[in-house]
């Protein structure tokens, strides 16, 4: 009796650890074969070298490098307000604040990533946009520095808590044989603390990463819908996400090549993402075992 | 006879507990100083009161004083991050930092912004030569200390320290983490380098207080006990309490 118990148990187990994979199969599965199809109608080296994206007009092209321009350009901006920042308080965290303070700011800083990203793209376009554009006049309306920036700020604590932990999880020994070489605290921090903790910090660097380029709503608000091959911060653009939202939302017919291009840009989003996490857990990985 | 450190009715406290009372001790210039007693009598703590290592300590409190060359370390005007550098101090578990051996012994020059690369090249050599480690790790200077055994890591610690020219050494139980073999090497280094440098080291070890220091401090439940020469402490103990931890019979 014991015995068959444990073996439903380990049934249920395996079942739900199969769900998650038999997902993750199914939705490579429906991006690779509707792709497929695509890249039978649209040459894939016009795919990825023409500097046109405009799959919805009478004039088609199919070039997903003004996706990929405006992907890039939003996480790079993204990324530049997030890494400073994010680091700055990791640091401040772990060398700097008192335990106390520590408990209450963490878990404050942790609901920034908790807000909807919908209230975040409203942010960008009727708050930060308005605000930069009395800075620089000719700024559009939409563009990709509001929402790279308002983007930033969300995945602020995916860096500042992954790399405090990482911080944290160094050991206490290091920062002691630091002090007692009449190290300050700064440059404890930046000769031993953060070389030590390196590795991790680079892991939250690359998860932040991976989350900017998939971000959707932020960019779909306040970017713009306009693919254009540009590294100009001040007009508007189109990431892939923010396209797959537009074509998924309009009144395309399905099983048209307009439809299927969602998919091409799906898989192209998908060996991004999948390429970034891989190089994180190839870091970790690799960085593990230091300290055991 | 004029002490290199003296402590003065020194008191200390974490939160409501009282770890040290009323301790009164002056340590001799060029001498190894072995603080002794069973685990919990704080004897780290009083160790790491010199360097002010117990400041991060949330819930510290010091009464009294301590004089280094005359100087109270606990005076507002003293630069924590100054004190340090004349006193160098070895832990308990070798802990190098994770860079190559030569950035190991060079870190405490580099933080004092010291750029001379010739000058550093020989304070690294010098001071690998002083740990007694020179021989065995001049051709691979730049590999990573990690990767050393421990008895090496630890001497690389010790060469950390020297580096930056010290006149006062801690050490808190720097061998026990090591095996027979690298804790002889460690004692026999210890013994030379108190030529050039004052020594106190905290041991667990009764054995190796007799070896290797001159004078041996006994503390027992934040009292010190008995502070004497080594010898004295050894064969002739005044009190009881000595006696006892010293033959065996309890700790």
């Amino acid at each position: 009796m014991q015995k068959i118990k444990e073996k439903i148990i380990e049934f249920i187990l395996r079942a739900t650890a199969l769900i998650t994979i038999l997902t993750t199969i199914g939705i490579i599965w429906v991006l690779l074969s509707e792709s497929l199809v695509f890249f039978k109608e649209v040459s894939i080296i016009d795919f990825l070298t023409d500097t046109q994206w405009t799959p919805l007009f009478a004039n088609k092209h199919f070039g997903i490098l003004p996706l990929i321009s405006g992907t890039i350009l939003t996480t790079i901006i993204a990324i530049s307000v997030s890494l400073p920042i994010g680091l700055t308080i990791a640091i401040y965290l772990s060398e700097y604040a008192p335990k106390k303070l520590k408990k209450f700011i963490k878990p404050l800083l942790e609901i920034l990533a908790a807000v909807p990203t919908v209230v975040y793209g409203f942010f960008a376009l009727m708050v930060v946009t308005p605000f930069l554009q009395k800075l620089i006049p000719e700024m559009a309306g939409f563009n990709s520095l509001s929402a790279g920036i308002v983007m930033g700020i969300m995945i602020i604590p995916f860096i500042s808590s992954l790399s405090e932990d990482a911080l944290s999880a160094v050991p206490k020994s290091l920062r002691e044989a630091s002090y007692g070489m009449g190290a300050t605290k700064l440059q404890t921090s930046f000769k031993v603390m953060i070389p030590a903790a390196s590795s991790g910090i680079i892991v939250s660097v690359i998860l932040a990463f991976s989350r900017a380029i998939g971000e959707t709503m932020i960019v779909a608000i306040a970017a713009g819908q306009q693919p254009r091959l540009t590294l100009n911060p001040l007009v508007p653009v189109e990431t892939i996400t923010a396209y797959i939202v537009q074509v998924s939302l309009g009144d395309v017919q399905h099983d048209s090549l307009e439809y299927r291009t969602i998919f091409a840009a799906g898989i192209t989003l998908f060996v991004f993402t999948f390429i970034l996490n891989n190089i994180s857990f190839w870091i970790r990985k690799k960085f593990r075992e230091e300290y055991d | 006879m004029k002490y290199k450190l003296e402590a003065k009715n020194i008191d200390v406290f974490y939160g409501k507990l009282k770890a040290l009372n009323n301790i009164n001790i002056g340590i001799t210039e060029n001498a190894v100083t072995g603080l002794i007693g069973p685990s919990g009598c704080g004897k780290s703590t009083f160790l790491r009161l010199f360097n002010r290592m117990n400041d991060y300590i949330d819930s510290f409190k010091l009464n009294g004083d301590i004089y280094i060359d005359n100087t109270n370390i606990y005076d507002k005007s003293v630069l924590v991050d100054e004190l340090r550098k004349n006193v160098g101090m070895v832990f308990q578990k070798p802990n190098p930092f994770p860079k190559s051996i030569f950035d190991n012994v060079a870190y405490g020059l580099k933080i004092q912004g010291i750029n001379d690369k010739a000058f550093i090249k020989t304070r690294v050599k010098d001071a690998l030569k002083q740990a007694a480690l020179w021989e065995e790790v001049k051709d691979d200077l730049g590999k990573s200390a990690l990767a050393l055994s421990g008895g090496q890591q630890q001497r690389v610690c010790i060469a950390r320290a020297l580096a930056v020219e010290p006149s006062i050494i801690l050490m808190d139980e720097p061998t026990s983490a090591l095996d027979p073999i690298a804790t002889a090497k460690v004692e026999k280094l210890i013994l030379t380098l108190k030529e050039k440098y004052t020594i106190i080291i905290v041991t667990h070890n009764m054995q190796q207080a007799g070896r290797i220091s001159d004078y041996t401090a006994f503390f027992y439940m934040g009292d010190l006990i008995e502070f004497d020469k080594t010898d004295t402490i050894f064969t002739n103990p005044k009190m009881e309490r000595t006696e006892n931890y010293i033959t065996g019979r309890f700790g």
